[in-house]
């Protein structure tokens, strides 16, 4: 699947460029994109420093678990395979709640975190596992309660009622991510790619 | 909600917890600057294991952009989408939403600043900025981190919400803001 949607990206891209006979701009945008990925990358570190390492306070404080028990009867449907008390639970809700919060920079190394605890229970495949799986449907289709970049855009726009738009994006996230855990739930069940016990 | 409440939350959130995490920590016996440091540590390793992923992912969604590509797709599909009340201007933005949240940003601001941000395609273009994430971006790094490879159906799970959202965007703005 990935593999075709990468193929696809490039190859479309430089038939396009060479019908409209500026092949030239796919070695532009090829090599300046690649230096650019890694500069995300490196931007990333010292937030993704700063986040775990706090991140590692709240879990030896007992508070990554406390917020896992917490909310452990919605957690536990939404995912099954993942013990109760266990860290990734704790990780999963702090990267929700920081997506909800419209914490981006936050989000990102609470995710991580809960990727690496999820890729422990997975016996550490190149194979995503299910619980992975939900997790990504639930934080790709998030509700963000405070879309603060783009509020700043309209009120930099001088728009009569900047927050105007934070009730349609809570209507459209929330029907994107009925769609996506209702689907994540009948792949996991239903669908050739589920995994057979 | 008003925006002095908006702006209060996203002012307060991160100084909030930088205090009171250190400090129930410290409360409870941890070590906190050792414990800082410790988690801190993984934050390197973890960004670099990211390089591969999100170079190959870049490379391809701006090759498919900057030849005109995107563009083309757009195109091709205005026919079909203009029948049911999405404006063309708007295509561009809900091909590229799952690909890249930089462009997006980019250029719902430009449709702002040209139709004006209470406009129905200014208004559209934020919702749709608001909703939903950068399934690509996010698939790419989350699994990056942790070396997986294969996906399974994770993309089809990410994509159709991705289009949910776009039409539900449509939707509700055309009957609120029309």
């Amino acid at each position: 699947m990935l593999n075709v949607i990468w193929l696809l990206l490039l190859a479309s891209g430089i038939i396009v460029a060479a019908i409209n006979g500026n092949v030239e701009v796919v070695t532009e945008a090829a090599l300046s994109s690649a230096r650019g990925a890694v500069k995300v990358c490196f931007d990333l570190i010292g937030i993704m420093a700063l986040w775990l390492g706090i991140m590692k306070i709240a879990e030896k404080a007992g508070m990554v678990q406390g917020i896992a028990r917490l909310m452990k009867p919605l957690i536990r449907r939404l995912f099954p395979t993942i013990p109760t008390d266990h860290p990734a639970m704790g990780a999963v809700i702090l990267n929700l709640s920081a997506n909800m919060l419209g914490l981006g920079n936050a989000a990102t190394p609470f995710g991580m975190k809960a990727m690496q605890e999820l890729q422990r229970l997975n016996g550490d495949s190149d194979e995503a596992s299910e619980a992975m799986c939900t997790f990504l449907a639930i934080n790709t289709s998030c509700i963000t309660l405070v879309p603060a970049t783009i509020i700043g855009v309209r009120v930099s726009f001088a728009s009569a009622n900047p927050t105007e738009i934070v009730g349609p994006c809570i209507f459209a996230t929330a029907v994107a991510m009925t769609i996506a855990i209702t689907l994540d739930y009948w792949f996991r069940r239903y669908s050739p790619w589920r995994r057979i016990p | 909600m008003s925006l002095a409440f908006l702006d209060t939350i996203s002012r307060w959130a991160i100084p909030f917890l930088l205090l009171v995490i250190p400090l129930v920590g410290f409360l409870r016996k941890v070590p906190v600057y050792e414990a800082f440091v410790e988690g801190a540590e993984e934050g390197f390793t973890t960004a670099v294991k990211i390089i591969p992923f999100l170079v190959g992912m870049m490379v391809a969604i701006s090759v498919f952009r900057a030849s005109g590509a995107m563009e083309a797709l757009s195109h091709a599909v205005e026919a079909l989408t203009s029948r049911v009340g999405i404006p063309s201007e708007i295509l561009p933005l809900a091909i590229m939403r799952p690909l890249s949240g930089s462009a997006v940003l980019g250029m719902a601001t430009e449709l702002m600043k040209t139709h004006g941000p209470d406009s129905l395609i200014g208004r559209l273009a934020s919702v749709m900025q608001g909703t939903t994430d950068t399934t690509f971006f996010v698939l790419t790094i989350y699994f990056g981190s942790v070396g997986i490879k294969k996906y399974r159906y994770s993309i089809v799970t990410g994509l159709t919400a991705d289009v949910t959202g776009f039409i539900a965007s449509v939707y509700i703005c055309n009957l609120l803001f029309k």
